[in-house]
């Protein structure tokens, strides 16, 4: 029983995500830790690049959600925190791409090529179906030997 | 109609092949990013000079062709760095502005005491805080900034005689006739 104890408590740990934050960056205010966590959660870590700052261990990921929870204390905004940090690091730190002309392809583009995509097999569909039924009708010599046939298979 | 239709995987295939052969350039650093802050101006900033004497700011740097260096003696890559710049420091004379970043004072000094200061002035960013203004996302950074006080180019990572020859000198020639 107790190995089997540990192993569940080991496969617990390793599904719980990494928490970076530390005890003693939290806020104070629960309201103000709870936009702060959210917030940590859509910017990237620039050292790691794939790791948002709420996942990262590394220094520089500690220094931004200590900036970031000085701004909200201060009174910032969500969207004024977060432009006090894009405004330093970029729009590269944002984990969800802004919908704005630079990403306009990035957004679009799977639209767009799944519209062209379904327009090529509807027009394909269309074309099938009239050269089915645009077929001549039979001449009186094929009628005959289509009766023939036919009759052939039932005997 | 038919036979185009067959070269398209031709197409797929040279497209996809284009952005593997660009991924594999030798140069090609994906971690570089350029800088937020590319043409617009320095940030403030004003640090306490790590030898004495007045802090070095940003409106002290005003009317000039400036180049900053994030360094720290804990940083690995500014050890390779470092012979560049004491190069660009005694043959090409240039007044090369540090910051230590996140660096105890003593530590810099016994650093620089040890492998030779390129330095003409080197402001002490303790906490980093001028190094988060700047956008600092690992030392070694190098910042080139124009007479008017905004900021023309990042340089992640050490400097080389490669960006140095090519992009660096260019640069600053550029800035300074202007």
């Amino acid at each position: 029983m107790r190995p089997l104890l540990a192993a569940l408590a080991l496969a617990a740990s390793l599904a719980l995500p990494a928490m970076a934050v530390e005890p003693n960056e939290r806020l104070a205010d629960p309201v103000l830790e709870a936009r702060a966590r959210t917030l940590s959660k859509g910017l990237r870590c620039m050292v790691c690049q794939n790791e948002s700052i709420d996942e990262s261990g590394a220094d520089l990921a500690r220094d931004v959600r200590l900036k970031l929870r000085e701004r909200l204390t201060a009174g910032d905004s969500d969207a004024a925190a977060m432009q006090f940090i894009v405004a330093r690091y970029g729009k590269f730190v944002l984990l969800n791409p802004p919908v704005e002309p630079a990403t306009y392809v990035l957004w679009f583009s799977p639209v767009v090529i799944l519209g062209l995509a379904g327009t090529g097999i509807a027009l394909t569909i269309r074309r099938q179906r009239r050269a089915a039924a645009a077929a001549a009708p039979l001449d009186p010599a094929e009628q005959t030997r289509l009766a023939a046939l036919m009759q052939e298979s039932d005997s | 109609m038919r036979k185009t239709l067959y070269l398209l995987p031709v197409l797929l295939f040279l497209v996809i092949a284009g952005y593997f052969a660009l991924g594999l350039q030798p140069g090609r650093d994906p971690h570089e990013l350029p800088s937020a802050l590319i043409d617009k101006p320095l940030p403030d900033f004003d640090l306490p000079a790590l030898a004495g004497g007045p802090n070095i700011s940003n409106a002290s740097l005003k009317g000039q062709v400036a180049v900053i260096n994030f360094f720290a003696s804990w940083c690995v890559p500014c050890k390779i760095e470092h012979p560049v710049l004491m190069r660009l420091a005694t043959k090409e004379k240039l007044p090369l502005i540090g910051i230590a970043y996140k660096d105890a004072v003593e530590d810099s000094q016994r650093e620089l005491a040890k492998g030779g200061d390129p330095y003409v002035r080197i402001g002490v960013d303790r906490k980093g805080a001028a190094g988060f203004d700047f956008g600092v996302y690992g030392v070694p950074e190098t910042y080139v900034v124009d007479k008017s006080g905004h900021i023309r180019k990042r340089f992640v990572g050490p400097l080389n005689a490669d960006t140095v020859e090519k992009e660096l000198l260019p640069l600053l020639r550029e800035l300074n006739r202007s």
